[in-house]
């Protein structure tokens, strides 16, 4: 027994196989996991680096740093770069791609191959936006609205759409991938409702890549052949309507907004029982707010076109139709609130993500309700206010959930401990930094600032509340770059992690850290119900004070 | 055991579907040019998807497969693309009516 | 440990040794083979969602512009459009037939319906590619000098485009500037569909290439046929995009005394 123990624990799929080739012509999901990983977190700093220039420029009400069309590319390619090649992939190409096999208890992926090649596809997509990047940029807003991307914007826009379409590719892959493994790869026992609510939300959002992204690729492909062969689909001298590129941009668009926000509830919902010695409160309700999400998602994208020239019977209803996602969602608030109601709480790092993104997310939440009321939206559409409101879902939702899944996680994907204490500094750097950027844009956009704007040299006032989220900004990057420095810092001085630091429930935990390359040594046999906190022993040293 | 929910069409039943799908592309090309009003279309449709879901029942095993997830997802992406379609519409049919 | 090595190991080595079909993942041929069907569902809905996207754009255009794509419709080839559809349900038959040799185990069908099924796609490509160079020379391929002015010269696509109820000159001039613009948007809707529909026609062309010469070397048996299964699926999705294309591009509005 204990020299099993032992090979099991020297063998892993990191040490299974050395050089450049075992990596780059892997099929082991938690490699392509890892390619995943180096990849998006070079794309969030590229990003990163757009929002610097942005908040640098309207550090002063002049637009003095960029020039009106560099800061037209500076946020067009800030939101593109983060969109669609850092948030969408962010957790369910790297924590969903490493956990979703073990936890129902499966060798691999359903499909390996097409898994790598998802990898591939995202790479040829990043690689084509960053030529697109160093060759000049692509002015259109991350939009892409027409007629301006498809007949006036004489920046790359071609490029860009390509680089997206292949993204988009690559994340109906990734989605087929999991919906077939969720189905197909269970380990016997292994029942639906027994599954950890992190594959339940990864079920959710793959429904929303698979049913989404297709529209979106075509939509885009129309764009490229209207500007490439002249076609006149959406360009109004040629007959087209422009507000129909609207509609199929937001098809997909605003369920985007979910598949960015899922699997990050889902890495909370992992989270907050584990460190609340708890069992989740209402784990069928959680579930199914999942799916209600992904389907409700759809029906409410018209939202964003309110003041497109959409009609108004149209907009009445889909101004109603959008307040009942806040339903589900509130659901999900609900049932982790009452987790720790009475549960054993210790503030580690994970916890503390979980505790910020359930704050922040109730926040972006309630003031996206603001905007789903007709009235109230066209006030503030186009102003800061919407974009505190998608930086709180965005960033202090999604963001959040990726940096508490990664430090739950890497543990296991490691071998190592991060230093707990460098971890909670981080999280705490990271949510005030976060805060002071983003909620004096609430006050801004109310008072009337718009988005996009680079100079505000007519209204001076603005200056103060612009200050303060430039520096909170430089915080948020400092909260961003310390976990970075810690985290490569433990893969060689971390201490060692035992199989499970946590304690905690789920399958990814009962094989070693880190796994080997078929995840279990025997596939398991699934006789327990999900989040047996309950049963679980203390975790010992790991934890500190309660 | 790898056999029980394969199931074997008899060729004889793939003729007749064929058959039933000629004739089929033949009518509709007929009817259109018969003026029944505002059915024209209708009907044209209305045959467009029987000969669709001939296709997907016969050739493509709908009809026979134990699999409940086939069926699931083919009426689910028919609702979806009905969602696209007519909330789309909810716009295009009410915006010039003022 | 050393001198009973691997119970329950080796049997199952051997036995994936005499099963190459099965990847280590899976436990068994069932599962993976229910796995790569409902793989290529999911993917077949995704390809709906793609499709669909132009059928909202080509449904919102129709709505509002009726009149000019009533009378671009008539002008694509009935017969030959027909005829075609008629070439693809072949090519459907044969599919579904060669999938019914291989579940049958008869080698020898397989090929020559799997031949057949290229031909019908080679065929359809031929005649799409013929209709297209009529549209080029007839001056309704957007872009390429697109002119809508012999859609306005019948009496009858007159009467349709409210053409022959205007009498003012210089509202007669905008209205046919209106009905070119707009013919133009069903022909690059024309065009994307067909278009995009053909290239999935020469991707499935390309994948049925791969599966005879899988069928010649006898790869395919009554209990191992996946590849030709999810590939014959694909071929039918196009056949079902086609069958709704047709009445959608070529029966807007075929009446002859309208």
């Amino acid at each position: 027994m204990a020299t099993t123990a032992v090979s099991a624990e020297s063998k892993n799929y990191l040490n299974a196989e050395y050089g450049i080739r075992s990596w780059l012509l892997t099929t082991d999901h938690k490699r392509i996991a890892i390619l995943y990983l180096i990849s998006i977190t070079l794309m969030f700093f590229i990003g990163g680096y757009f929002a610097l220039l942005i908040r640098l420029e309207l550090l002063t009400p002049a637009g003095d740093l960029l020039t009106a069309d560099m800061y037209n590319k500076a946020f067009s390619m800030h939101g593109q770069i983060m969109v669609f090649f850092f948030l969408v992939p962010s957790i369910p190409a790297v924590l969903g791609n490493f956990l979703i096999p073990m936890m129902v208890g499966a060798k691999d992926l359903a499909f390996p191959r097409i898994n790598l090649l998802s990898w591939y596809v995202y790479i040829g997509g990043a690689a084509m936006y960053i030529w697109c990047v160093i060759t000049g940029g692509v002015d259109t807003g991350w939009t892409f609205y027409t007629p301006y991307s498809s007949l006036f914007s004489n920046t790359h826009v071609v490029e860009a759409c390509l680089a997206i379409f292949f993204a988009g590719f690559s994340s109906i892959l990734t989605g087929l991938n999991f919906v077939v493994t969720v189905h197909r790869m269970r380990a016997p026992g292994m029942t639906w409702t027994r599954l950890p609510l992190f594959v339940w939300s990864h079920y959710a959002t793959s429904i929303v890549m698979l049913l989404g992204t297709p529209v979106i690729a075509i939509t885009l492909v129309l764009v490229i052949l209207e500007r490439t062969l002249n076609l006149g689909i959406f360009d109004p001298s040629r007959g087209g309507d422009p507000v129909l590129f609207q509609h199929l941009f937001w098809f997909y668009s605003h369920p985007a907004v979910y598949i960015m926000i899922l699997p990050s509830m889902g890495v909370i919902s992992e989270i907050v029982p584990c460190f609340s010695r708890k069992r989740v409160f209402g784990y069928t309700f959680v579930a199914m707010a999942s799916i209600a999400i992904a389907v409700i998602g759809f029906l409410v994208w018209a939202h964003h076109m309110f003041v497109a020239g959409i009609s108004l019977y149209s907009a009445l209803v889909f101004s109603f139709l959008s307040y009942l996602v806040a339903v589900p969602s509130a659901i999900k608030v609900f049932n982790w609130t009452a987790t720790m109601y009475k549960g054993s709480v210790s503030f580690s790092t994970p916890m503390l993500y979980a505790m910020g993104f359930i704050g922040l997310f109730t926040m972006g939440g309630l003031t996206g309700l603001f905007l789903a009321c007709l009235g109230v939206d066209v006030h503030v559409h186009d102003t800061y206010f919407v974009i505190a409101h998608f930086h709180y879902i965005m960033v202090g939702g999604a963001v959040l959930g990726y940096l508490g899944g990664i430090h739950l996680w890497w543990p296991k994907i490691s071998g190592r401990l991060y230093p707990e204490a460098w971890g909670r500094l981080a999280a705490i750097i990271v949510f005030i930094g976060f805060n002071l950027t983003f909620f004096p844009q609430f006050i801004l956009g109310y008072l009337g600032m718009p988005r996009r704007y680079w100079d505000y040299s007519h209204m001076p006032e603005w200056q103060a509340l612009n200050v303060l989220s430039t520096a909170g900004a430089s915080i948020l990057a400092v909260g961003y770059l310390l976990p970075l420095a810690y985290l490569l810092w433990s893969l060689r001085y971390g201490k060692i992690a035992g199989d499970n630091p946590w304690m905690a429930t789920g399958l990814e935990w009962k094989t070693s850290s880190p796994p080997p390359t078929f995840n279990f040594e025997q596939t398991p046999e699934v006789t327990w119900e999900a989040y047996e906190y309950e049963k679980m022993p203390l975790p010992e040293e790991v934890t500190l004070e309660r | 055991m790898a056999n029980h929910t394969q199931h074997i069409v008899s060729s004889k039943l793939y003729w007749l579907i064929w058959l039933i799908l000629i004739i089929a592309t033949f009518l509709t090309a007929w009817i259109a040019t018969i003026d029944l009003g505002p059915f024209n279309t209708v009907v044209a449709l209305v045959i467009a998807t029987c000969k669709a879901s001939l296709v997907a029942l016969i050739f493509m095993h709908v009809k026979y497969t134990s699999e409940k997830m086939t069926r699931a997802i083919v009426i689910s992406v028919v609702f979806w693309l009905l969602l696209l379609l007519v909330l789309s519409l909810t716009d295009y049919s009410s915006r010039f009516a003022g | 440990m050393s001198d009973s090595p691997a119970i329950g190991e080796t049997p199952l080595a051997i036995e994936h040794e005499a099963r190459p079909e099965l990847r280590h993942h899976f436990s068994d041929e069932q599962q993976q083979r229910n796995a790569a069907s409902l793989g290529m569902w999911l993917f077949l809905g995704t390809e709906v969602m793609f499709f669909g996207g132009m059928f909202c754009g080509y449904l919102v255009y129709r709505r509002i512009y009726f009149p000019e794509f009533a009378v671009s419709s008539r002008s694509l080839d009935l017969v030959v459009g027909t005829l075609n559809t008629a070439v693809l349900i072949c090519s459907s038959l044969t599919v579904a037939m060669s999938v019914r040799a291989a579940q049958t185990g008869n080698r020898k069908l397989q090929v020559p319906l799997l031949l057949a099924t290229i031909f019908f796609g080679l065929v359809f490509l031929g005649v799409k590619g013929y209709e297209w160079n009529n549209k080029y020379k007839e001056h309704h391929i957007p872009t390429f000098d697109f002119s809508a002015r012999d859609l306005m010269e019948k009496a009858g696509d007159r009467h349709v485009l409210g053409l022959d109820r205007i009498s003012d000159s210089g509202q007669l001039q905008a209205r046919e500037a209106e009905v070119q613009r707009h013919s133009q948007v069903f022909f690059s809707l024309y065009f994307a569909l067909t278009g995009m529909h053909a290239l999935h026609m020469v991707v499935g062309v390309g994948i049925f290439s791969v599966i005879t010469w899988m069928a010649w070397k006898g790869a395919f048996t009554p209990e191992y046929h996946t590849p030709l299964e999810i590939a014959g699926l694909y071929w039918h999705f196009v056949d079902i995009v086609w069958i709704y294309l047709f009445p959608l591009l070529y029966l807007i509005d075929r009446r002859p005394g309208a």
